[in-house]
C-alpha cells in the first residue's frame, strides 16, 4: 500500500487505576484517509483516540505505556509541548460542546489564543472554517446570536468549525453522531469525505453501518484488544477473526 | 407542611422588616442621611456611619474577592489530591466557623498593634476581608466545579493551555456562581459588629473618615452604642431603629446591584 503513515501507535498500554483499558496496542493510522475504530462499548474506542491529543491527561490516577508517534516524533516523550500536539491534532466530541458564547466568538477563540489579533484574519479565518463545515449559509446573518441556540445537529457543525479554525492536520471525532437525527449524521457524514483530502481523520464509531460508509481502514477492538486493522472493504466482508465476524453479524454487541 | 414552613418563614421575615420599618421611618430624613450626630446623638444624622459601613464592606470585598478566587482556582484546578491539600481545604471550611469575635482580636493583634496601622479603615476592611475570606472560596470552589467538563476539553482540543482555559472559560462561567457567594458575604460584611469594634469603629467622629487610616463609625456598631450607652435612652433607641432600617436598605441595595449584575452574566452563560 503506498500509505503515508501519520500517527503511528506502539505497543501502546493505557489505565485506569488498576483497570487496564488498553493492551498492547499497534497500528498506524494513515495520512488523507478516514479511519474508524469500532467495539462494543467499553473497549476501549474513545480512550484510545484521546491519547492522540493526549487529552487522558486531564483524568487523574492513569497510566500510560507505550510510544505514539505523530509524524515520527513520539508525543508522549518528555518535554513534548502537549498545547502545540493539541493544536495539530484537533478533536470532535461525543456530546457538541460549543462554549457559552456566540457563534463568532466560539470560532475566533482558537485563533485568538493562539496569538492572532488581526481582526480581518479573523473574521476571514471564521467565515472560510464555517463553510468548510457546512455550516456558513445557515448561520451567516447570526453571527452574534448565542451558539447554545443552535440545533444539536448544527452546534457539532460549529464544533468542528471551530476545530478547522486552528488548521490542525489531524481531526479525531470520538463518536460525532451519538447524540443526532440521523439527517444531521448525513451531513456530518458527507463533510468528513470532504476533509479528508486535507485532513487525516480517525473517527470512533459504535455504529457500523457508519465505519463502512466514511471510512478506508477499519480497526476492531475488543476488550482493550486490538482485534483486527484493516482496509474497510476487506474487514467488512472477509473478516479474518471469529470475534469480528460475530460482531459484524450481529451475535453479540 | 411544606406550605407551612414557608409561610413561617415568610412571617417572621415580614415582622422583622415591618417591625424596624415602622419604628424606623420616622427618624429617617435628608438632614438623618448626611449629617454627622449632634447634642450626645439625640439628634443631627448618621451620615458618617452609612459612609464608614460602605467603606468597610467595598473595602473588604476588594481585599477578600480577588483572594478568595485564587485560593479556589488553585485548590479546584492546580493542586493535587493530596493530604497537604486536604488539610487545607478543611482548614478553610473550619475557618468559615469560627466566632466573629475571634477575628476581631485577630485583627486587632495583626493589623492594629502588629502592622500598625491603628484602629482604621483599613484594619476593619482587612478584617472582615479574611472573616469572609472562606465563604467567598467555598462559593468559588463550587461555582468553578460546576462549569462542565466538556469546556475544558473543548478549549483544552483547540491548543489552549491550562490558564488560557481558566481565564477566558471556565471563569466566565463560574461566575454568577462566584458572585452569589459575594452577595452573602456583602450581607455578613455590613451587619457584623465583633470583627470591628476593635479594629475599625468608633462611637462618634466629627465629620467623614478622611483616609483609609481614620476611625469610622459604623452602622452596626453605632447600633449596639446607642442602645448600651449613653444618657438619653428615649431618643437614642429612636435613632438606633432608623440605623437598622438603614443597614437594611443598604444591604438590599448592594446585593440587588450584585443580583442584577449577575443576571446579565446568566445570561450570557447560560
Amino acid at each position: 500500500m503506498n500509505n503515508k503513515v501519520k500517527i503511528k501507535v506502539e505497543k501502546v498500554n493505557f489505565f485506569y487505576g488498576k483497570t487496564q483499558a488498553l493492551k498492547n496496542i499497534t497500528m498506524d493510522i494513515y495520512k488523507n484517509k478516514v479511519t474508524a475504530i469500532i467495539g462494543p462499548s467499553g473497549c476501549g474506542k474513545s480512550t484510545l483516540i484521546r491519547l492522540f491529543n493526549r487529552m487522558n491527561d486531564l483524568i487523574p490516577r492513569t497510566r500510560f505505556k507505550g510510544k505514539i508517534f505523530l509524524d515520527g516524533k513520539n508525543i508522549y516523550e518528555n518535554g513534548v509541548d502537549v498545547v502545540n500536539i493539541r493544536r495539530r491534532v484537533g478533536m470532535v466530541f461525543q456530546k457538541p460542546n460549543p462554549f457559552p458564547k456566540n457563534i463568532f466568538d466560539n470560532l475566533s477563540y482558537g485563533l485568538r489564543i493562539n496569538g492572532i489579533r488581526d481582526k480581518d484574519i479573523i473574521k476571514d479565518k471564521v467565515v472560510e472554517s464555517l463553510k468548510k463545515a457546512a455550516l456558513w449559509n445557515e448561520v451567516k446573518d447570526r453571527l452574534q446570536d448565542s451558539a447554545l441556540e443552535l440545533s444539536g445537529g448544527q452546534q457539532q457543525r460549529l464544533c468542528i468549525a471551530r476545530c478547522l479554525t486552528v488548521e490542525p492536520e489531524v481531526i479525531l471525532f470520538d463518536e460525532p453522531c451519538a447524540s443526532l437525527d440521523p439527517i444531521s449524521t448525513k451531513k456530518i457524514e458527507e463533510l468528513m469525505e470532504d476533509l479528508k483530502k486535507d485532513y487525516t481523520i480517525v473517527i470512533v464509531t459504535h455504529n457500523m453501518q457508519q465505519a463502512a460508509r466514511v471510512s478506508q481502514h477499519t480497526a476492531f477492538l475488543y476488550l482493550g484488544e486490538l482485534i483486527e486493522y484493516a482496509p474497510t472493504d476487506e474487514l467488512f466482508t472477509v473478516p479474518k477473526n471469529k470475534i469480528t465476524e460475530d460482531y459484524l453479524t450481529g451475535k453479540f454487541g | 407542611m411544606l406550605f407551612l414552613c414557608i409561610g413561617l418563614t415568610l412571617f417572621f421575615l415580614g415582622t422583622i422588616i415591618y417591625f424596624i420599618f415602622i419604628r424606623g421611618f420616622r427618624v429617617i430624613s435628608w438632614e438623618f442621611l448626611t449629617e454627622v450626630p449632634k447634642e450626645a446623638m439625640t439628634a443631627g444624622g448618621v451620615g458618617p456611619a452609612i459612609v464608614g459601613t460602605l467603606y468597610l464592606v467595598i473595602g473588604a470585598i476588594v481585599f477578600a474577592l480577588p483572594l478568595g478566587i485564587a485560593c479556589a482556582i488553585y485548590l479546584t484546578e492546580y493542586s493535587p489530591k493530596s493530604f497537604v491539600v486536604n488539610i487545607i481545604r478543611m482548614s478553610i471550611n473550619n475557618l468559615a466557623g469560627v466566632p466573629s469575635v475571634v477575628f476581631g482580636l485577630f485583627g486587632f493583634g495583626i493589623f492594629v498593634k502588629f502592622f500598625g496601622f491603628g484602629v482604621s479603615v483599613l484594619s476593619g476592611c482587612l478584617t472582615l476581608g479574611i472573616l469572609v475570606l472562606p465563604q467567598i472560596i467555598s462559593a468559588s470552589q463550587e461555582a468553578l466545579l460546576a462549569v462542565p467538563q466538556s469546556y475544558r476539553e473543548a478549549s483544552l482540543a483547540v491548543g489552549a493551555t491550562h490558564w488560557q482555559t481558566i481565564k477566558n472559560i471556565v471563569l466566565p462561567a463560574a461566575s454568577p456562581g462566584i458572585l452569589t457567594g459575594v452577595i452573602l458575604s456583602i450581607g455578613r460584611v455590613a451587619g457584623e459588629t465583633a470583627p470591628i469594634l476593635f479594629t475599625a469603629a468608633t462611637f462618634y467622629t466629627r465629620g467623614f473618615p478622611k483616609s483609609i487610616f481614620s476611625e469610622v463609625m459604623a452602622l452596626p456598631y453605632h447600633i449596639y452604642a446607642l442602645m448600651t450607652e449613653g444618657t438619653h435612652p428615649e431618643e437614642q433607641t429612636q435613632i438606633a431603629y432608623g440605623c437598622a432600617l438603614i443597614l437594611l436598605v443598604l444591604v438590599l441595595g448592594i446585593s440587588a446591584v450584585a443580583i442584577i449584575i449577575r443576571q446579565r452574566q446568566r445570561a450570557t452563560y447560560e
